[in-house]
């Protein structure tokens, strides 16, 4: 069956009709044409397609898509300042070189956002057990850490959207 | 990969999801998705129709009182981490949340979902063993109880009969003098663990003081354990418990029980770990759980 959800995607209003097997990383990607979210391992393991639904960091290819009906859905589109240029995650990401081929990205980003928001005063103990839930194959994580540590200071003046 | 095809519904009440079920023997629940939608993914599960139990009133709620702790079975990981009256009512309960899963999944993964799965390396049905958890379910013939140690039958398969609903977890009151231990390994934070142990037990003092030293030592009493991980079941080690009962509670009782172990258990063995290696780590895991329940007396918490 299909049918159309309606949902908040990076602030804006948005309705995508989707059959209703269809993942919400799916919707994102060929419904509402945004690419950022990866799709890795399509089952789990490997974060590339986290999300932010309701404030919450979540698995895109462990939820159907009418399961978002209603919420409020951040990609890693919605973390760029509307007017262009990076959020202040994004800059000390580029800063720190935390990222090489940058598969990865997109769901680090989302998860240390949402990760910085709720908690900017995580230290460097919670911050490398939460980025357990993604898998980088390049980085070795270190630059990636380092980058999360020194954006904190953005999310503790600001409280950054 | 692809989902298979599938319908989704989404009832607003439980008799209409118990309805919905009744009508249709390939419909399949779906509570945060985080063990379905991967079995979905791998094709391990072909259900006509999902049920997903989001707007199911009262099953979100978590309530603690003198008769102990009410997890309903909506209620995420989370949302048990984010509680701080759980953590002091339940806190063996309280160590086993951060090896489970990762951040984001935690998020969204279900204590009704866990139950229901019956993972055989799941943290949470051995928590349930130890702690002589009931299972509330509800289904066409209504609502019934089922104690934590008849409720995991094997692998992925419990007591639930066709139809039957997660409604809730009870676990009882634990005294505040009650000591907890919980150890597992896995190689990777947030896999799924290669052996792990769940223990609660009481340190008590002999009344008589007027007895020989040694004999006035504080002793071990009621050690309830279960390892999780070496078998298609959460096990309680019996014979542990057996060897630990009335012991003198220093670090011989470590060494007993790590003795008691090696001797008992057989675990199984797999190509990510053979049956002697899980027993030799197993041991191990129930030493460091022990020592730790052992020195560490229970803060003062709130009943
Ligand atoms: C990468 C990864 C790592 C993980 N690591 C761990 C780990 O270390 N430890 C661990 O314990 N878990 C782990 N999990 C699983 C996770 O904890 C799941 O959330 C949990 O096992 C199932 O809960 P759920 O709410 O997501 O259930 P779902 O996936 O929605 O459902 C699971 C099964 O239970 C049935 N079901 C769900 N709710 C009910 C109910 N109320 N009544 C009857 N049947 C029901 C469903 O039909 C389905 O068969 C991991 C998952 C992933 C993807
Ligand atoms: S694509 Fe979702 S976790 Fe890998
Ligand atoms: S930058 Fe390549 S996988 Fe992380």
């Amino acid at each position: 069956m299909s049918r159309t959800v309606r949902f908040a995607l990076n602030g804006v209003a948005t309705a995508l009709d989707v059959a209703d097997r269809t993942t919400l990383a799916d919707a994102l990607r060929d419904g509402a044409r945004l690419t950022g979210t990866h799709l890795g391992c399509e089952h789990g393991v490997c974060g590339a397609c986290t999300v932010i639904v309701d404030g919450l960091a979540v698995r895109a290819c462990l939820m159907l898509a009418v399961q978002a009906d209603g919420a409020d859905v951040v990609t890693v589109e919605g973390l760029a300042p509307r007017d262009g240029g990076l959020g202040a995650l994004q800059q000390a990401f580029h800063e720190h070189h935390a990222l090489q081929c940058g598969f990865c990205t997109p769901g680090i980003l989302t998860t240390m956002h949402a990760l910085l928001t709720e908690e900017p005063e995580a230290d460097e103990a919670r911050i490398r057990d939460v980025l357990s839930g993604n898998l980088c194959r390049c980085t070795g994580y270190l630059p990636i850490i380092a980058a999360v540590m020194a954006a904190r200071g953005a999310y503790r003046r600001e409280g950054v959207e | 990969m692809k989902l298979p095809p599938v319908a989704y519904r989404c009832p607003e009440s439980l008799d209409e999801a118990i309805a919905l079920l009744a009508a249709d023997d390939e419909a399949q629940i779906l509570s945060g998705g985080q063990s379905l939608m991967p079995m979905l993914a791998f094709r391990l599960a072909a259900p006509s129709v999902l049920v997903d139990l989001r707007r199911v009133p009262g099953l979100d709620r978590i309530a603690i009182d003198a008769e102990g702790t009410h997890v309903g079975s909506r209620v995420t990981w989370r949302a048990l981490e984010r509680s701080h009256a759980l953590a002091a009512a339940q806190p063996l309960l309280a160590a086993a949340l951060p090896h489970i899963a990762h951040y984001q999944i935690r998020n969204r993964g279900t204590v009704g979902g866990s139950l229901a799965h019956a993972d055989p390396a799941a943290e949470l049905p051995a928590v349930a063993l130890t702690l002589d958890a009931t299972i509330e379910v509800a289904g066409p013939a209504g609502p019934r109880r089922i104690g934590a140690q008849d409720f995991f039958l094997g692998a992925m398969t419990t007591a639930l009969e066709p139809g039957e609903i997660v409604t809730a977890l009870h676990l009882p009151p634990a005294p505040a003098t009650r000591r907890h231990g919980f150890e597992e390994f896995a190689r990777r934070r947030g896999d799924f663990a290669l052996a792990g142990i769940a223990l609660s037990l009481d340190v008590t003092l002999p009344l008589d003081v007027t007895m020989a030293r040694d004999r006035a030592a504080p002793r071990i009493e009621g050690a309830r354990i279960a390892a999780f991980g070496i078998a298609d079941v959460p096990l309680r080690l019996d014979a542990v418990e057996a060897a630990l009962e009335g012991a003198v509670a220093d670090a011989s009782a470590v060494a007993a029980a790590e003795a008691a172990c090696v001797a008992s258990v057989t675990p199984d063995g797999d190509p990510s770990a053979d049956a002697a290696y899980r027993r030799a780590l197993l041991a191990t895991l129930l030493g460091r759980a022990l020592a730790c329940a052992l020195e560490n007396p229970p803060a003062e918490r709130a009943a």
